[in-house]
Order: structure tokens, then C-alpha cells, then sequence
């Protein structure tokens, strides 16, 4: 058993490092892919040689980066098959046919106009070069598209019906699971992300180029566009949080009350602004869930149904299954002890349907079938010991989400400032501090863009796949220590990937500060 | 003569990979990503295991089923 444990737990370590190395590169991708097509752009319409040169200096960092991050995610794909089995085959084609779509068509796409992008300056027509750059750019985001696609899925289970002679889950409305609510926002939100943190880049190393007062010029311009595309960025990943907390709300209710520290909601309901975490609360105690608690009236009710009279529900309340009306009056819900009892339904209805396939007996076969399909809803359920086990770490998310809306909210003022600096407040790019807020900014985003992961994954817990299946049913028969020498190997791997991309990126910065940027080769 | 655009295609990758300059560390430390991400973790660390374990969707199917009605 304390092996079990330690193989889930060591799994879920693995599978979070890699996923948050991998998410190191990735919206840099995204964001810086759109930077340098706008830029090329500008130098297609103004046929100013200094744009060329402006875009080859900005269109290597992205190869930089480009080349260390591909194919990083690939090891989350090797890690389903090897640690999570049970979960790859149950998930069946609702995730092999995003990444496949993602693998053949997006991946190809980029692949291939990258490499007229990097070498086809003066090879082909400037009109051919700037498409080339605007398809890599779309590809990169189609890319991410696919991906998010599956991941969303995974939040929100829609679109399939799940088959017990196959053991999988069998898509049967690809627009449904392709095109929900949940998944739209988890892609606009991640890519308008990348945009806001390629943003904070450009400004950050122009900020760095201006401090040393080398190519004042390029630096000043890029800064302007690294700062408006940032802009759009964060406005737009602000809108998109705003969806997604709504969608957080009506598909995870329980991460929403996990982001909060709300046990007991109400109709209402405010948001915490500032507050430590009780660790010790447990649900149906009196202790106090937050201490020195700063709220914001209305804020959650807001924020997760855009009404402010609304209620929403606490872990008590969902665990409980009560919620309460506008008067105040209590409504039933299903309660954590009846979703425990149909998923344990559930999974005796496939024990008896295994029996009766293997006794040839058709007519208990649809029985149990039935009975699956009456419970599905709740499966996951069934593998939990007691209620509790279905929440999420609280402190954890609560904190992440503090983070990820506190540096979210700076980024707005940051491009706010840097806009103003380009424009009307054009003294400001000589001083100091400008230039090292720009610099000091360039991490924040990185542990902003990593913080709305962790609310996303860790506030899901315990689910792989949200209601159908905790994590601990997921995982493969295989040894803990098996995972614990990958887990390292991996720590090594990425880690001197990760010092490589920055000990080149630093390189070539430095030495294109000594020659003239805007010169193009 | 215009050339051919297989010819002109080749000749835009042949001068490229030769013209680069941040681009052969690059390269050189792709090969050795994808060398050991493919050739050492796929192949000795990261099996399939329900691939390798069974050879039919049938009986992964059914170990699966075991796995999920006899998990504690």
C-alpha cells in the first residue's frame, strides 16, 4: 500500500515537472511567434531595412527557444503510456485524436514555414517570407490549440460515452468536446498568456539594452511593440479569466470553494482579497477557514456567475449537498456520500458485467450495462474512502491563485507604464528604474504564467479526469522506484536544457549589443 | 533560367544550415535532446506497458477492467 502511494505520488511529481519545464518554453513560443510577425510586418509596409534587422535579432531568440523547448512535451506523452496506462487507454480516442490532429497537421505546419522563416530571407518574395511567419505563428497556436483541447477535456468530460467491452471512453460528439466553453477559455486564455508573457520579454531585454545604452533605437522600438502586444495580451487573459472562472464554477465548483478557502458559501458571496489559510479546518468544524481575512463585497458571486445576489457553493456545501435559494431557503444537491454510493454502483455493475462476458450471459451483460451507464456520471467516486478525499489541496490553490491575479494585475500597469513610456512619457526611457522594473518583470511573468497552472491541475485534484477517475485509479503496476530514477533523470535533463537556453540567449544578446541590431545580415 | 522549386528549396536549406551561427550549437544540442529523449528514455525507461504487456485491444481492455474493479 505505501507503495502505491509513493507510485502515485512519484508519478504526479514526474508528470508536474515535466509539464512546468515544458510550460517554461511554450508561451514564449506562442507569444514570441506573434511578436516577430508583427514586426516583420512593420517592415514589409514601411520597407525600412532597421524592422529587418529588428526582426532577425527578436526572430532568433524565438529560435532559441524554439529549438530547446520541441519536443519537451513529448515525455508527457511517453509518461501516459508507462505510469498512467489505465488512464491512457480509459481516455481512448477523445485524447489520441487532439494530439493527433495536433501531431500531423499543426506541428507539420509550423515545421515547415519555420525553416522558410529562418532561411528564406532573400530567397523568396518578402510577401511569401511574412506569410511564412504569420502561418508559423498560427501553427504554433494551433498547436496549442489541440493540446488544451485534450486538457480541457479532462476538466470537462463531454462528447463520449464509455463503453465497457472497450474499457474507453468513445467520442461521439467531436464538436462537443472540441468546442465547449471550458475548452475555448483554456485556449485563449493560455495564448493570450503567451502573448503577455513574450511581452514582458521584448520590454524586459529592451529594458536591459536601454540600461546599457547600447541600440537605443531598436530597443525603443521593440519595447513599443513588445509593450502593446503585451497589453493586448493581458487584457485579453483577463477577459478569458473571467470566462474560465465561470466555467470553473458550473463544471468545478469544488476548485472554485478550493481557490477561495470557502467551506460554508452563501448568496452573495465575497471574495477574499487578502487572507492566510487555516490549515487545520477540516469540513463540518467551526474553525475559521481564513484568517485576517480581507474581502471584497460580492466579489465571488461576481466573478463565478456575473450576478452578485448569486450563491456559491462551499466545500460544505458540495460535500453536504445543500445549497441555499435567494430567500435564504435550503435546496438539495447531491451530496459526496451519494455520488460515493453510485460510483461504487457503478464499479460493482462492471464487475458484474466482466462476469457475464466471460459466462457468455448477453442479457446480464446489458443489465450491468445499464447500471454503468445509470451511475457513469459519478465512477470516479466509487474509488474514494470518505468524502474528504475529494478535495483539493487548499492552501496550495488558494495561494497560486493569489499569485497569478496579483502579478496579473501588475502586468497591467507594467505595459500600462511601458506604454506610456514609448509614447507621451518618452524621458522615462533614459531612467534607471524604468529599465530595471523591465528586467525585474521578465520572471514575475514566468511565475505568474506557471501559478494559473498550478490553480488549474492542483485545484482539480483529486481527478485525472474530473468526476470519472482519481488519479490513484490511474496509474500503471509498475515500481516507485522506477518513476523515482526517471523523476531525476528528468530534473537533470531539463534543468541543463533550461541553463543551455538561457546561457545562449544571454550570449547572443550580449553580443548583439556590441554590434548595431538594426543592421541587417 | 528560373530554377526548379525542389532545386530552389534544397539551396534555401544547404544555405542555410551553412550561414548559421547560433544555429550549430542549437543543432548539436537538438541531436543530443532527441537522441536522449528517443533512444535512451523512450527505449529503456518509458515502455508502453499495455503494448507490451498484451497484444490485442481485447485483452488490454480486459486488464484494464481488472486493474479498475479490483483497485482498492
Amino acid at each position: 500500500m505505501n507503495d502505491f502511494l509513493s507510485m502515485v505520488d512519484w508519478s504526479r511529481a514526474q508528470f508536474a515537472l515535466t509539464a512546468m519545464y515544458h510550460w517554461l518554453f511554450v508561451p514564449l513560443t506562442i507569444g514570441l511567434a506573434l511578436i516577430v510577425a508583427v514586426m516583420e510586418t512593420i517592415y514589409y509596409r514601411t520597407n525600412q531595412e532597421r524592422w529587418k534587422g529588428i526582426t532577425k535579432f527578436w526572430m532568433t531568440l524565438f529560435g532559441i527557444n524554439f529549438a530547446i523547448g520541441v519536443a519537451t512535451g513529448i515525455i508527457l506523452e511517453f509518461e501516459f503510456g508507462t505510469n498512467w496506462s489505465n488512464y491512457s487507454w480509459f481516455v481512448g480516442d477523445i485524447f489520441g485524436a487532439p494530439l493527433a490532429i495536433e501531431g500531423i497537421f499543426a506541428f507539420f505546419m509550423e515545421a515547415t514555414f519555420v525553416a522558410v522563416m529562418f532561411f528564406g530571407w532573400n530567397k523568396v518574395s518578402k510577401g511569401f517570407h511574412l506569410a511564412s511567419t504569420w502561418l508559423v505563428a498560427l501553427g504554433v497556436a494551433l498547436s496549442a490549440l489541440w493540446i488544451l483541447v485534450a486538457n480541457a477535456w479532462m476538466q470537462n468530460p463531454v462528447g463520449m460515452e464509455f463503453d465497457p467491452a472497450q474499457m474507453r471512453n468513445v467520442m461521439d460528439d467531436f464538436w462537443a468536446v472540441a468546442f465547449n466553453g471550458v475548452s475555448m477559455n483554456k485556449f485563449f486564455h493560455a495564448v493570450t498568456s503567451g502573448w503577455c508573457l513574450a511581452g514582458t520579454f521584448v520590454v524586459g531585454v529592451s529594458c536591459w539594452l536601454l540600461w546599457r545604452k547600447s541600440n537605443v533605437e531598436a530597443a525603443r522600438s521593440s519595447l513599443k511593440v513588445g509593450a502593446w502586444v503585451g497589453l493586448l495580451g493581458i487584457l485579453f487573459t483577463m477577459w478569458t479569466g473571467d470566462g474560465s472562472a465561470v466555467q470553473v464554477a458550473k463544471v468545478q465548483p469544488m476548485k472554485l470553494a478550493a481557490m477561495e478557502g470557502l467551506y460554508d458559501g452563501k448568496v452573495g458571496q465575497e471574495l477574499v482579497g487578502f487572507g492566510l489559510v487555516n490549515t487545520d479546518k477540516r469540513p463540518g468544524d467551526n474553525l475559521q477557514a481564513i484568517n485576517y481575512e480581507i474581502s471584497i463585497p460580492y466579489g465571488l458571486s461576481i466573478l463565478a456567475n456575473h450576478d452578485p445576489h448569486s450563491f456559491v457553493p462551499g466545500i460544505n456545501n458540495l460535500i453536504y449537498g445543500y445549497e441555499l435559494n435567494a430567500d435564504g431557503d435550503t435546496i438539495k444537491t447531491t451530496s459526496y456520500a451519494e455520488r460515493m454510493a453510485m460510483g461504487r454502483e457503478a464499479r460493482k455493475a462492471l464487475l458484474d458485467y466482466d462476469k457475464a462476458s466471460k459466462a457468455g450471459d448477453e442479457s446480464a451483460m446489458a443489465d450491468a450495462h445499464a447500471r454503468i451507464k445509470d451511475n457513469f456520471k459519478y465512477f470516479g467516486y466509487g474509488y474514494l474512502d470518505k468524502a474528504e478525499d475529494a478535495i483539493p489541496p487548499v492552501a496550495l490553490t488558494f495561494y497560486s491563485f493569489r499569485v497569478m491575479v496579483m502579478i496579473g494585475g501588475y502586468l497591467l500597469l507594467f505595459f500600462l507604464l511601458a506604454i506610456a513610456a514609448t509614447t507621451w512619457k518618452n524621458k522615462w526611457l533614459e531612467k534607471s528604474w524604468l529599465h530595471w522594473v523591465g528586467i525585474i518583470s521578465i520572471p514575475l511573468v514566468w511565475i505568474c504564467s506557471q501559478a494559473g497552472w498550478i490553480v488549474a491541475e492542483v485545484g482539480r485534484q483529486p481527478w485525472v479526469i474530473q468526476d470519472l477517475m482519481p488519479t490513484n485509479a490511474a496509474i500503471s503496476d509498475i515500481s516507485s522506484s522506477s518513476v523515482q530514477i526517471t523523476f531525476w533523470m528528468f530534473a537533470v535533463l531539463f534543468t541543463c536544457l533550461l541553463a543551455a537556453e538561457i546561457s545562449i540567449m544571454l550570449r547572443y544578446i550580449g553580443r548583439s549589443s556590441k554590434s548595431n541590431i538594426e543592421q541587417a545580415h | 533560367m528560373k530554377k526548379h522549386i525542389f532545386k530552389r528549396a534544397y539551396e534555401m536549406y544547404y544555405d542555410g544550415f551553412r550561414s548559421m551561427t547560433v544555429g550549430r550549437k542549437l543543432w548539436v544540442l537538438i541531436i543530443v535532446k532527441l537522441a536522449i529523449i528517443f533512444l535512451v528514455l523512450k527505449l529503456f525507461f518509458f515502455p508502453d506497458i499495455l503494448h507490451t504487456e498484451y497484444d490485442s485491444d481485447e485483452s488490454r481492455a480486459n486488464a484494464v477492467r481488472k486493474s479498475l474493479i479490483t483497485q482498492p
